[in-house]
């Protein structure tokens, strides 16, 4: 617990510096920050394109899909944010700068975490956040308290889902120091994946998402909750509610994964 | 025999093809996320087109040919970053491209050379093994004939080249700018969007999708696609190929001026 | 400077500068491609078995060839890599295990990367030091003060690191690593690359807070004159091992190491003849003369300038590669 303590603290001090350095290229920042935002509106816009030509996609509407959508992409976007970084871990290890860290007084998992942390990462989150409120604004959902519990709670659960996989990402990258693109497949592949309704994919792509790689659990399963829609595998409604403890589980199996790969890297060195 | 000159252009691309073949893992990484991708936009384009039959004039195993295909395209033709402009625009920002620019070669050739040999990389690595796979996955509507494949070549490499002359406009405006981040940035989106890397082009509303099939982005995957997928047939076939011809031609053309503007640029403030 | 006293002496070196090294083993498997899918499995002992203890305040330089192993030892020295056998204590502790703890007992130096933060003044650096280091604001300041007058920062302070020098940036570096109060201090190539003005800055800087301090010192080097300045210890490492373990000039007899005077004259001459130099190569009008290492140069060159016309003269140190070379020339080989 203390240590977990001294990683945040660790994390905020070195991701202020990472701030204060892009401020000396602020024109830089807004211009990146607005790029992200825009960037990741393509995507929108290209499932508005769809709905240009359809009134259901999936057996959704455009509403329900924009629910995937924002929930995904802000889960993805705090994800992206706090840990996004971690993707040049490889990097550090090739060029030995990884080793600068591990004679510092922190955990090296906070650092890398923090390593290089970019403010203008929150043009997705805020891309995301915007679709999702003008979703949670058109959907027609009969309202109860359980499910207006749910939309925070599913948000927080995907980011720590997806924070999870970036973990692992770099953990892998211990062994496997090009590969950081692998990552990608599971980051934004996954986004890409969780922003369609599920009935658009194959029982077993959506079974893989719900049981190897709980994807499933970042957006899936409580928005068809939310929206009164069975679940594509027939599996209870309920299970929308084990995204909490889906999204702890993988921490801690990402945890482990980093432990593995660090002492890995320790004792076989560069 | 090939005149001296085109030997050494060719020496380039061959030698930077030689160093991408040394990146193995991330090769096999970019593989893997090409066919991961495939089969999301895959499974979603086969429900929109299970809706809408025949929409944007493909039928369904030819809007999956076109998935395939642009994943198979996406690295060679840098539709998703990548590629030369940011070694470029690091040569301009430190002023080593003063050393360039004394070099006896051309610069413009020089970096088209280094480009498409690694092009050529990432078609025959990160193109054939995605398309293979999508096309043991599903049915996809590739052509028989061989005429068909080599004119989708020789406008994949035309793609190619428009490619890198819109990301050498690029590249060179870091001469006149401090930074080159936002040029970038636009750029990228730009190719994400008007390629038909999110969604084919055709598929585009109205007088939007009639411009947006004009423009040199469309050249770079839209056109390859429809080449092969086999919806330019003779004369429309020449009138697709010299759509793509006469984008090389003026985005070169406009980065050989720009090339002149900022060696005159460099000389006067003596390198 | 030696005789200082170490506060809480628990055991031998407890929780001060000493370091202690038995039989230390680092032993890395190596995955070559010896086929499209075979692949041979190789272990390389980077380090070899190694001992040696450095005692609280000790200045010692650790040299060697490139990938001798040195690199590798200072990892394990400094909790990065674990060894693969062997005991190891650093300040009483042990550094793979304890890592953060350690951290807070050493400071690391790199001449060849920074630790600073490229873009933002060297203040801010600092400020993260002290706060990562959770240094106390008094000792802080005290120590950041010192180090500012000594390596004279302090007109230095509110540039952006990108801007400093890479003389003025080493200087930061070393800065940087000292305002924690480590009891050890690792140097990898402090002074490569710089100019004479501060190489001598920064080696005067080591001694006065060596002598300050008491701080130990391990330092690995290209540069002769670094350990002939700071050390009066020197230990060698080749292949692992060490091999050699003394002072300088020890090393130097041991290895019959050589000066080179490099003369040019005004015309083409004959090999000049002078006693106590003997001449190795000529080119033209430009000789080269060998010194014994141990000896002034001086006499040497008078006695050349009172015979011959000068145009130009430069002395060569010997490197650590020229030395080792000559000791292993001396050595029976087993």
């Amino acid at each position: 617990m203390a240590r977990a303590l001294d990683g945040l603290r660790a994390y905020r001090l070195i991701a202020a510096m990472w701030i204060r350095s892009a401020a000396a290229y602020r024109t830089s920042f807004l211009v990146t920050a607005i790029g992200s935002f825009t960037a990741s509106g393509l995507s929108f816009a290209a499932i508005l394109l769809m709905f240009s030509h359809v009134e259901v996609l999936g057996g959704l509407l455009l509403p329900e899909a924009a629910l995937l959508y924002g929930t995904s992409n802000t889960a993805l976007g705090l994800a992206d944010l706090t840990l996004g970084n971690m993707v040049s871990l490889g990097q550090r290890v090739r060029d030995g700068t990884l080793n600068t860290l591990l004679v510092r007084p922190a955990p090296v998992l906070a650092q890398v975490a923090a390593d290089r942390f970019a403010l203008r990462r929150i043009g997705r989150i805020g891309q995301g956040a915007l679709v999702l409120i003008w979703a949670l604004a058109q959907v027609d959902v009969a309202w109860t308290p359980l499910k207006i519990l749910l939309v925070p709670v599913m948000l927080i659960s995907g980011a720590a889902i997806f924070g999870a996989v970036y973990i692992v990402g770099a953990a892998f990258q211990f062994c496997a120091q090009d590969a950081a693109e692998v990552q990608n497949s599971f980051t934004y592949g996954g986004n890409a994946l969780l922003q369609y309704p599920p009935a658009v994919f194959a029982k077993e792509v959506v079974w893989g998402a719900t049981f190897v790689i709980p994807l499933a659990f970042v957006n899936w399963l409580p928005v068809l909750y939310i929206l009164d829609r069975g679940n594509p595998l027939g599996l209870p409604t309920w299970l929308a509610f084990a995204a909490p403890a889906v999204a702890t589980a993988l921490c801690a199996a990402a945890g482990l994964a980093w432990r593995a790969g660090l002492r890995g890297y320790r004792s076989a060195g560069s | 025999m090939l005149p001296g000159v085109m030997r050494l252009y060719v020496a380039v691309a061959v030698s930077t093809f030689r160093r991408y073949t040394a990146y193995r893992a991330a090769t096999a990484a970019g593989v893997f996320t090409n066919i991961v991708f495939g089969f999301i936009v895959a499974y979603a384009y086969m429900a929109l087109w299970h809706e809408r039959p025949n929409l944007g004039g493909y039928g369904r195993e030819q809007a999956l040919t076109f998935v395939w295909i642009s994943q198979a395209l996406a690295a060679a033709m840098a539709l998703l970053g990548g590629g030369f402009q940011e070694e470029l625009q690091e040569r301009i920002r430190t002023g080593e491209i003063a050393i360039d620019l004394s070099r006896p070669v051309d610069m413009q050739l020089w970096w088209l050379a280094c480009d498409l040999g690694r092009a050529v990389f990432h078609l025959l690595s990160r193109g054939v093994v995605p398309l293979a796979v999508g096309a043991l996955a599903f049915r996809l509507a590739l052509p028989q004939s061989p005429l068909m494949w080599l004119a989708f070549l020789l406008s994949a490499l035309l793609g190619a080249v428009v490619s890198f002359a819109l990301r050498y406009l690029v590249a060179l405006s870091s001469f006149w700018l401090l930074d080159g981040a936002g040029v970038n940035m636009v750029n990228g989106l730009l190719t994400m969007f008007f390629s038909g890397m999110l969604l084919p082009l055709t598929v585009f509303p109205g007088a939007f999708g009639e411009t947006a099939r004009l423009l040199p982005w469309a050249a770079v995957l839209q056109t390859p696609a429809d080449v092969l997928l086999g919806r330019h047939h003779g004369s429309g076939l020449g009138r697709a190929l010299l759509f793509q011809a006469g984008w090389v031609l003026v985005l070169l053309s406009a980065g050989r001026a720009m090339q002149l503007r900022a060696t005159q640029r460099t000389v006067v403030q003596g390198g | 400077m030696r005789n200082k006293q170490h506060h809480g002496g628990r055991g031998r070196f407890e929780n001060n500068g000493g370091i202690e090294l038995e039989d230390v083993e680092k032993v890395f498997t190596l995955r070559r491609r010896t086929g499209v899918l075979r692949r041979s499995r190789e272990e390389v002992r980077a380090v070899d078995g190694i001992s040696f203890t450095v005692a609280p305040g000790e200045m010692v330089g650790y040299i060697g060839p490139n990938g001798a192993g040195k690199s590798t030892t200072i990892k394990m020295l400094t909790g990065i890599l674990a060894p693969s056998g062997g005991r190891l204590r650093v300040a009483g502790i042990d550094p793979a295990r304890e890592r953060i703890r350690l951290a807070h007992h050493i400071g690391v130096v790199y001449g060849q990367r920074t630790t600073l933060w490229w873009d933002l003044p060297l203040r801010d650096s600092y400020t993260l030091v002290r706060r990562l280091y959770r240094v106390p604001a008094r000792r802080f300041h005290r120590n950041l003060d010192r180090c500012v007058e000594l390596l004279d920062l302090g007109a230095l302070m509110d540039t952006p690191v990108r801007q400093l020098s890479l003389g003025q940036r080493v200087r930061g570096d070393i800065a940087a690593a000292l305002l924690h109060d480590p009891a050890i201090l690792y140097l990898d190539e402090p002074t490569i690359g710089l100019d004479a003005v501060s190489k001598v800055k920064v080696r005067g800087f080591l001694q006065d807070i060596n002598a300050e301090h008491n701080t130990t010192v391990l330092l690995t080097t290209h540069d002769l004159t670094d350990i002939e300045q700071l050390c009066r210890r020197v230990m060698v490492i080749d292949h692992g091992r060490l091999v050699y373990d003394g002072t300088l000039d020890g090393l130097h007899t041991l290895g019959e190491s050589e000066r080179t005077l490099i003369v040019d004259f005004e015309r083409v001459l004959p090999p000049v003849t002078v006693p106590g130099a003997r001449t190795v190569k000529t080119d033209g009008p430009r000789q080269w003369l060998a010194i014994p290492a141990d000896a002034s140069a001086a006499p040497v060159v008078a006695a050349v300038a009172a015979h011959h016309p000068l145009v130009d003269l430069s002395i060569r140190e010997p490197d650590v590669e020229d030395v080792i070379a000559a000791m292993y020339a001396r050595l029976p080989r087993g």
